[in-house]
């Protein structure tokens, strides 16, 4: 097996087929999830990426191949709750995560369920909730909060249980764009300063292009892989996969079109400014 | 059919320590055959005003015209006005209930006392408005669809009772992009083929900046700003100053106007901006 040290999750081979379907949802699936790394799954709805993320963390057992979290085979029913403590999750709605009716109660859910003493579980309280910017609101009603302040306590609830790996399986789809901005640079932060390995399951290609390493699903089948630049500068296979590019590279291949010596690779605002004003230049 | 909203205030939970004034002194026209974009952050009172269109929440003070019938008068047929006004919600499929797909658009049609073959004339239409196959799927279960035909069969429900008013909250929320670029050219068809008013709540500007004819800003209940496209975008600043973005293709065009590239002003859609690029860059290469 792959070095454990580097890799948090490695699936190998995993096919998963839902209860009398004619068709493997995940169909011979090889891949890994390094130590720190930021890692977006894309496809269309139906390609198979959130089904792929369920058997991430043992919310669904592989029906051929294997998953390991951390080193933990999530096939072994004995090891469910070790699994999600290493490899926790973010649904969609934010309406339907929270359970208790107090945000700081809430965070605590997941700890008292595995006995995490009260002294303890203070200290992971605060220190989530932190890591969140959420603090101020320890006390507040979580029906009170706006979507992306509910979709951060949903973090922080799997923020005290000390993961290994966040998943967030299309976490941001229901927010308005300051929500939505909320959430990533969230998980950026966490990413980035705790060296959290993070799973996005998104629709937002502008969420995907801040990621270290893309995976473009399809029919269950890994289609595309590689970092965003390598992914989206191929547009036209994006577009036949049912996806969009972001804005910025489908710009460049316009102009590109036109007879201008754009790269073919830009993603972002920034990057085009800096290429439009080269050849302005330059001629 | 035109809409008038006139000293619109709306405030709930009144009295009690929740009492938010969710709507101030709103006053709009929305023209016959116009194509409004609805745009605000969470809790700009957009979903709010929206539910005042047909009837669903009435105001506090102030009054609704739809063509020419005041909503707040006793003797005005709120059914008729609902009829003329369709709402299509967030998350419509989720409102799906019906055995088949034939039988949840013809739902509507059926409560209004139509005969079989007009409602089999509806829902047929309403059906090809939305590009789902009759043959194919009238029969199926709606939960055996994808997210985006449920979607459209949510649509079609509410084209069915042939409103003159479509107004959409949210239409392509939650959708892949595929199913985001389905509906956008679905609601894009039926305002040119119907000529029917339309208004689009969304959150995202490039969709906004695609297909309507004239934007309305919600700000903490207020109108903040109204007008075309092109008026609105130009005003970047403040857009970004109440939590709003602004198209990509804005934001490029303003960087670049700062780096001393030829740009007109009140470029917002990147098929413009293509063009703009092209002929900067293209008149730096005559003066070499």
């Amino acid at each position: 097996m792959a070095n454990l040290e580097e890799n948090r999750i490695i699936a190998s081979n995993l096919v998963y087929t839902y209860p009398e379907a004619k068709k493997n949802a995940v169909d011979d699936v090889s891949m890994r999830v390094k130590r720190g790394e930021f890692l977006a799954i894309l496809g269309h709805n139906g390609s198979g990426k959130s089904t792929l993320a369920k058997l991430f963390n043992a919310l669904y057992v592989p029906t051929d191949g294997t998953v390991w979290v951390c080193g933990l085979d999530t096939r072994d029913d004995d090891l469910v709750f070790d699994i999600r403590q290493h490899a926790g999750m973010v649904f969609q709605n934010p309406d339907n995560q929270i359970v208790a009716t107090v945000v700081e109660e809430d965070v605590a859910f997941g700890l008292e369920n595995n006995g995490v003493p009260p002294a303890e579980i203070r200290v992971r309280i605060d220190e989530a909730l932190r890591a969140v910017n959420m603090s101020a609101f320890a006390k507040k009603a979580p029906h009170m909060l706006s979507g992306g302040q509910k979709q951060r306590v949903a973090i922080a609830g799997v923020l005290a249980m000390k993961p290994d790996v966040i998943i967030l399986d299309e976490s941001t789809a229901m927010l308005d764009p300051s929500g939505r901005q909320e959430v990533m640079n969230t998980v950026h932060r966490l990413n980035e300063e705790e060296g959290i390995s993070v799973v996005i399951i998104t629709h937002y290609m502008a969420e995907a292009a801040t990621a270290d390493y893309v995976i473009v699903m399809d029919e269950g089948k890994i289609a595309m892989s590689g970092t965003p630049r390598e992914v989206f500068r191929q547009v036209e296979r994006v577009r036949a996969l049912g996806l969009d590019v972001p804005p910025m590279t489908d710009l460049a291949h316009m102009l590109r079109a036109d007879g201008l010596s754009i790269r073919e690779d830009v993603l972002t605002v920034d990057e085009m400014v800096e290429e439009v004003c080269r050849l302005s230049s330059k001629m | 059919m035109s809409l008038v909203i006139e000293n619109v205030n709306y405030v709930y939970m009144s009295g009690g320590p929740y009492e938010t004034h969710a709507l101030h002194d709103i006053s709009l026209t929305i023209e016959d055959g116009e194509f409004v974009g609805l745009i605000g952050h969470t809790g700009s009172g957009k979903s709010t005003l929206v539910q005042h269109l047909n009837g669903l929440l009435k105001p506090t003070s102030g009054r609704i015209l739809v063509d020419g019938l005041d909503l707040s008068d006793k003797a005005t047929d709120k059914r008729a006005i609902r009829r003329k006004v369709g709402l299509v919600f967030q998350y419509p499929e989720n409102q799906l209930f019906e055995e088949t797909v034939e039988k949840d658009i013809a739902f509507g049609p059926k409560n209004l006392g139509l005969d079989a073959a007009e409602i089999d004339r509806r829902v047929r239409e309403a059906m090809r408005r939305v590009a789902i196959d009759y043959d194919a799927i009238h029969d199926r279960s709606v939960f055996e669809l994808s997210g985006g035909q449920m979607r459209r069969v949510a649509i079609a429900g509410v084209l069915a009772m042939e409103p003159q008013v479509l107004v959409l909250d949210e239409p392509c929320a939650g959708l892949d992009p595929r199913g985001r670029e389905e509906i956008l050219g679905l609601i894009r068809a039926l305002h040119r083929e119907s000529g029917a008013t339309i208004v689009m709540v969304s959150h995202s500007m490039d969709d906004v900046a695609s297909l309507a004819g004239r934007v309305i800003v919600m700000n903490h209940g207020r109108v903040a700003m109204d007008g075309t496209p092109r008026e609105v975008f130009a005003r970047g600043e403040e857009l970004r100053a109440i939590g709003l973005d602004v198209p990509q293709a804005v934001e490029l065009a303003e960087r670049l106007r700062e780096r001393g590239l030829d740009i007109p002003q009140g470029v917002y859609q990147m098929e413009e901006l293509r063009a703009a690029i092209a002929a900067a860059v293209g008149k730096g290469k005559r003066h070499a």
